[in-house]
């Protein structure tokens, strides 16, 4: 997906990074230390109500980074996970971080699994390690990464730790330079069986333009909102279709 | 400890800790509550009331959650341990 | 359309077979699984990643919170918070406020100077010196201080992480006026900038209970309007007190009007659920993140630089030209009266029973665009009467007020007119902007206004009634 002609990506056309990850977990503090704005940021859950995008160079290549509201799940059809799941399945940004709170990693590594479930371009931002360190607690990264599949960064964004890593491992993979093998959840036989028999169909609807896996799995979950989605974009897609004469590829439409 | 009874978490004390058997709630909010970590099987620790009486702080997963009895009267489990002690000290 | 481009409907058809296919295969059993699965998978991965090697230190939260929101110091804590914050703020924004005006009247000395030299018309002078000049110099003397001071220690507060801590606290009320326990945090947002709070509603996910926040955010003082709450309290509430404890008096003040604005959110909110917007509250989770300590200097510059700048641009933006029109209304003659005159003169009647004159009424009135002018125009309205005369000095202020006729009973009533009127412009595009309806926004704007004149309306009878006044 998401072929690049030219190689650098100048101010017209950035690449695109989006921030999802739990409430709270500092990816506003994050976004500002990257892009030098000005989000709202609070030790509460639930201040960031407004999807923010802002940019940065790096290495003389220019970046869009998006403020996804903090989510629990993406799976729970509330409003704002619907906002961060469209972004990640339909607009595809070349690179999704998921921040991770260091000090409630199980809890976070719930949202960390369904990303990985949905997406290959990912790469895990542990933050708030100055907390972790306070409060005794180790992260094995490494075993991480290698468990997981994909990159594993360290960082403490209040105090600008682990961001120039953080910035190489995002250009690495933004440019396709990282293999990445994310994580993906094995079920019981019955359900990775329902699994496969949907995969086919998913993929001869929507070709290789949607995972086919996880859509497979979620239409076996009866996610409604997701349903929905579809249903609107086949919609705008027509109308779009109609007015242009063009039938490219389904998706990505922009939003 | 009472022998392996279920109970509402709203019957649990601040102190002790609960192993979450079921759930009876549907919908968005099971799922929310899944999310969150109170997935049978998993151990919750009841933290302290409000100074009103509800909602109720409880530990899970390492994150502490509040609910209102509401929510917190439908989450079953069993008291594993744990030692009550009052809440205002 | 079918022959122009058959992929489509073909597109739409498998989709719809699709999701046939997939209903077949589903069952209510899927759901669980999928969500355990992938929870012992979280859980398994950290086990072998994740070393907490100090129960104890994972534990400090939970032990400052059995004492933050303890039955017994839950609310004295929470109260003498606010307390703390209105004090701090009163007593450090006095002297840089006095500064600040001294030194904005030194330089329209200067500017007066220039434009005599320069045989400037007097009229122009007027406009840009008398007007804009100092329409702009009393927002940013009277306002920059205590936002510069108030921000800052809020945000110190709120980076702590003690928010969450009031909404559990005050859940129980909310519950009970049938609102949402995240209404607390969206008041909180208020205290910064109501319209911008009206967005933060979007946290409370049922219609109905967000709606309840809109309708009742302005309850909640703004930026905009703690300056004259502040103000007025210090000059009218706390006379016969000196030193501390005048500061002490008038932040006292100031956090009833804080309390007082909570109460009737709770009421309105209360009265709302019974009658439009009935209903039972719906389900929600609250989480209580773990105290942080706040990045200090990092906090403070950040927070009182952000709203510096977002005072000073209001000002520029609202008050600069509002200055000028007031100027000119004051300065346009229609038989004997300027035109601000006759305005007041209608208004005066009805602000009157009010407690009131038609100076504030008007202020008020012309405020709508932005609380912050509300102020400026009074003083501009009142100095553009008497004799010009120059008002370089915060303690001449209260003279002003004297000279038309004020006592405590006006200041209160503008201060719970400002406390309970309402909300700004801004608030109200947002408000319609959130809810795309012209009928709840206008109800936004008449609940509060209904209050805020049967309030003022029956303090001023029961003033006078007791011979209070
Ligand atoms: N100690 C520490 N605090 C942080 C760090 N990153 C963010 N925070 C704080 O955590 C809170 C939540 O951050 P925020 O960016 O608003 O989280 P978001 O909800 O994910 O956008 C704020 O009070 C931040 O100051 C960090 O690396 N270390
Ligand atoms: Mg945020």
């Amino acid at each position: 997906m998401n072929p690049r002609t030219n190689p650098k990506h100048s101010q017209k056309n950035p690449f695109r990074i989006a921030l999802a990850g739990n409430p709270n977990t500092g990816k506003s503090t994050l976004f500002n230390a990257l892009t030098g704005l000005r989000q709202h940021t609070g030790n509460w859950p639930g201040k960031t109500v407004i999807h923010a995008e802002g940019s940065y160079q790096y290495d003389g290549d220019a970046y869009t980074v998006i403020d996804l509201p903090g989510t629990y799940s993406l799976y729970s059809n509330s409003a704002d996970e619907e906002v961060a799941r469209d972004c990640i399945i339909f607009e595809k940004p070349d690179v999704t971080v998921v921040v991770l709170d260091a000090t409630a990693m199980e809890r976070n590594m719930n949202l960390a699994l369904q990303v990985l479930e949905m997406a290959d371009r990912v790469v895990l931002c542990i933050n708030l390690m100055d907390e972790a360190k306070k409060k005794g607690i180790y992260i094995n990264e490494k075993s991480l990464s290698k468990k997981l599949g994909v990159p594993v960064v360290k960082t403490s964004a209040r105090n600008r730790d682990g961001l120039d890593r953080l910035q190489k491992v995002i250009q690495e993979m933004a440019y396709g330079r990282t293999k990445t093998n994310p994580y993906r959840i094995r079920y019981s036989d019955e359900l990775e069986e329902k699994i496969s028999a949907l995969e086919e169909s998913v993929t001869s609807t929507f070709g290789d333009r949607l995972p086919a896996r996880w859509v497979a799995l979620r239409l076996l979950d009866g996610d409604q909102s997701l349903i929905d989605s579809l249903h609107q974009r086949i919609e705008l897609h027509r109308k779009e279709v109609h007015n242009h004469g063009v039938d490219e590829s389904l998706y990505p439409v922009e939003a | 400890m009472s022998q392996s009874s279920i109970i509402p978490l709203t019957e649990g004390l601040p102190g002790q800790r609960i192993r979450i058997h079921h759930m009876t709630l549907e919908g968005t909010m099971r799922r929310r509550l899944l999310d969150l970590g109170f997935v049978p099987g998993s151990e919750v620790k009841v933290l302290q009331r409000s100074p009103l009486g509800d909602p109720v702080a409880f530990r899970v997963i390492h994150t502490t959650i509040a609910l209102r009895k509401e929510e917190s009267s439908q989450i079953f489990g069993e008291i594993i341990g744990g030692e009550y002690h009052e809440s205002t000290h | 359309m079918g022959s122009m481009n058959p992929s489509i409907p073909s597109k739409r058809n498998s989709l719809n077979a699709l999701l046939d296919q997939a209903q077949t295969l589903s069952s209510n059993s899927i759901r669980d699984e999928i969500v355990s699965q992938i929870h012992q998978t979280g859980s398994t991965v950290c086990q072998d990643t994740v070393r907490y090697t100090d129960e104890n230190k994972m534990m400090r939260s939970e032990k400052l919170d059995r004492i933050l929101t303890s039955k017994v110091w839950g609310f004295p804590i929470m109260l003498a918070l606010l307390g703390i914050v209105f004090w701090i703020t009163i007593a450090g924004a006095n002297v840089p406020s006095a500064m600040l005006a001294d030194f904005f009247g030194w330089i329209e000395g200067y500017l007066t100077l220039a434009f005599h030299a320069l045989h400037a018309p007097d009229w122009l002078h007027g406009v840009l010196v008398l007007g804009l000049y100092r329409g702009l110099s009393w927002v940013v003397s009277v306002m920059l201080p205590p936002m510069a001071i108030f921000f800052p220690v809020f945000a110190l507060l709120e980076n702590f992480g003690y928010l969450p801590r009031v909404a559990f606290n005050m859940d129980r009320l909310f519950k009970g006026a049938g609102g949402h326990g995240k209404q607390s945090l969206t008041m909180a947002m208020g205290f910064g900038c109501n319209a911008a709070a009206i967005m933060s509603t979007r946290i409370i996910e049922s219609p109905r209970e967000r709606m309840m926040a809109i309708l009742t955010n302005n309850f909640v003082p703004c930026n905009g309007r703690w300056p004259t709450l502040i103000l007025l309290s210090s000059l009218f509430m706390a006379t016969g007190f000196a030193g501390g404890a005048q500061t002490l008096v008038t932040a006292s003040v100031v956090m009833g009007m804080v309390l007082l604005g909570i109460v009737v959110t709770l009421a309105v909110s209360w009265a709302l659920s019974k009658t439009a917007l009935k209903g039972v509250p719906t389900h929600y989770t609250l989480e209580l993140p773990p105290y942080r300590r706040p990045k200090l200097w990092d906090t403070i510059l950040r927070a009182s630089i952000d709203k510096s700048l977002f005072v000073l641009k209001r000002a520029v933006i609202i008050a600069a030209p509002a200055g000028v029109i007031t100027w000119i209304l004051a300065n346009i003659d229609v038989g004997n009266l300027s035109v601000l005159e006759h305005v007041v003169a209608f208004l005066d009647p009805f602000a009157k029973a009010l407690g009131m004159d038609g100076f504030i009424l008007m202020a008020f009135i012309l405020g709508l665009p932005a609380n912050e002018i509300v102020l400026p125009i009074l003083l501009m309205g009142y100095l553009s009467t008497g004799a010009m005369l120059e008002v370089d000095n915060l303690n001449e202020l209260k003279q002003i007020f004297l000279d038309h006729g004020w006592t405590w009973l006006t200041a209160l009533n503008m201060m719970l007119f400002s406390l309970l009127h309402y909300p700004c412009g801004t608030t109200l595009v947002n408000i319609y902007k959130e809810t795309k309806s012209a009928k709840w926004t206008f109800l936004s704007f008449l609940i509060p206004t209904v209050i805020a004149i049967g309030v003022t309306f029956a303090t001023t009878q029961i003033a006078h009634a007791m011979g209070w006044v």
